[in-house]
């Protein structure tokens, strides 16, 4: 594999040297709700995915050949790049919702400062699990609906009930493949968490 | 032909992770996570003897300041492996994470403030 300074690329590739500090904010939701094209829109490199490899995954795997064999999964994370300040960057990571997941979860939530969960109203009843691991993990977060299309079918307060959020909890529309949109989104989270915040010096 | 000294480059897809990592599931130092950021420190690599992955690691880190995720993706190695071989290396005192600014010195408001005119500056 060529490394990707060979490729003439290298202020691309990395971090400008006044960077400081990382930042991290998890963008979920179910199956092929627009998390890697989130992230994608989002980012300032070409998005990179890792994989995780876990051996102890298998606990509701029924297994009926016996306690010797491990089972292995294996989850890619796909993440981008935002370069805010001289100081500051910005990680976004797509993170998948499932349950089994759960290890990768502990790793992806320390430190996260919050997380957008992505919402296709159609199949909005997929992103149960994935908010109920927000908040086992006690993430705070903020709901986007993506491909919001005004249907008169879930409108955004009728989702707001059917997804039981509190009051609170930010509830927004966007389009994944648009930066600006994907962007109030983000920031409609980030206020919420400074809403957060100042709640817990108050 | 099975000698080719190069067909050992691409191991990475073929050998099991804990091969690469000796055995080892956990690194050394605790407190790498995936923003944590590293460089290379100048220095001479000869009197270690590294295997190929770390080779590749050390390489890429003399480019520039990147994130532990980012060190992942760029060498196509599970994070798990990258944290182990990480530490390794700043063992032997040739790679180093940059120095987070401690979170007394920097509040979360302050932080969560800096990321929201970052964005309204996209």
């Amino acid at each position: 594999m060529a490394l990707p300074v060979s490729d003439g690329a290298a202020a691309d590739v990395y971090l400008a040297d006044s960077v400081k500090i990382a930042a991290k904010i998890l963008i979920v939701g179910h199956f092929a709700v627009g998390k890697t094209t989130f992230v994608g829109t989002m980012s300032e490199i070409r998005p990179l995915s890792t994989e995780e490899t876990m051996t102890q995954a298998g606990a509701h795997v029924d297994d009926l050949t016996g306690a010797g064999r491990k089972t292995t999964t294996t989850v890619a994370l796909d993440f981008g790049r935002l370069t805010l300040s001289d100081r500051l960057v910005l990680y976004l990571f797509g993170t998948p919702g499932q349950q089994r997941f759960a290890q990768v979860w502990k790793d992806m939530t320390v430190g996260a400062l919050g997380a957008l969960v992505l919402i296709d109203p159609q199949r909005f009843d997929q992103s149960f699990d994935v908010i109920g691991l927000l908040e086992e993990y006690d993430v705070p977060y903020a709901v986007a609906v993506n491909r919001f299309d005004g249907s008169v079918e879930h409108p955004l307060e009728k989702l707001r009930a059917a997804l039981d959020l509190l009051p609170d909890t930010p509830l927004v529309t966007c389009d994944a493949r648009d930066r600006a949109s994907s962007t109030e989104a983000l920031m409609a989270l980030v206020r919420y968490l400074q809403l957060r915040a100042s709640k817990e010096l108050a | 032909m099975t000698d080719d000294p190069t067909a050992k480059s691409d191991a990475a897809d073929l050998v099991r992770p804990y091969v690469i990592t000796r055995g080892r599931g956990h690194p050394t130092r605790a407190g790498l996570d995936l923003v944590s950021l590293v460089i290379a420190l100048p220095g001479d690599e000869s009197p270690h003897i590294l295997d190929p992955e770390s080779t590749r690691l050390l390489a890429l880190c003399r480019g520039g300041i990147l994130s532990v995720a980012e060190v992942a993706g760029h060498l196509a190695l599970p994070i798990g492996v990258v944290k182990v071989l990480l530490s390794d290396l700043m063992d032997t005192g040739l790679v180093a994470t940059r120095r987070p600014i401690p979170a007394a010195e920097l509040p979360k408001t302050q932080l969560l403030q800096e990321v929201l005119d970052g964005l309204a500056r996209l």
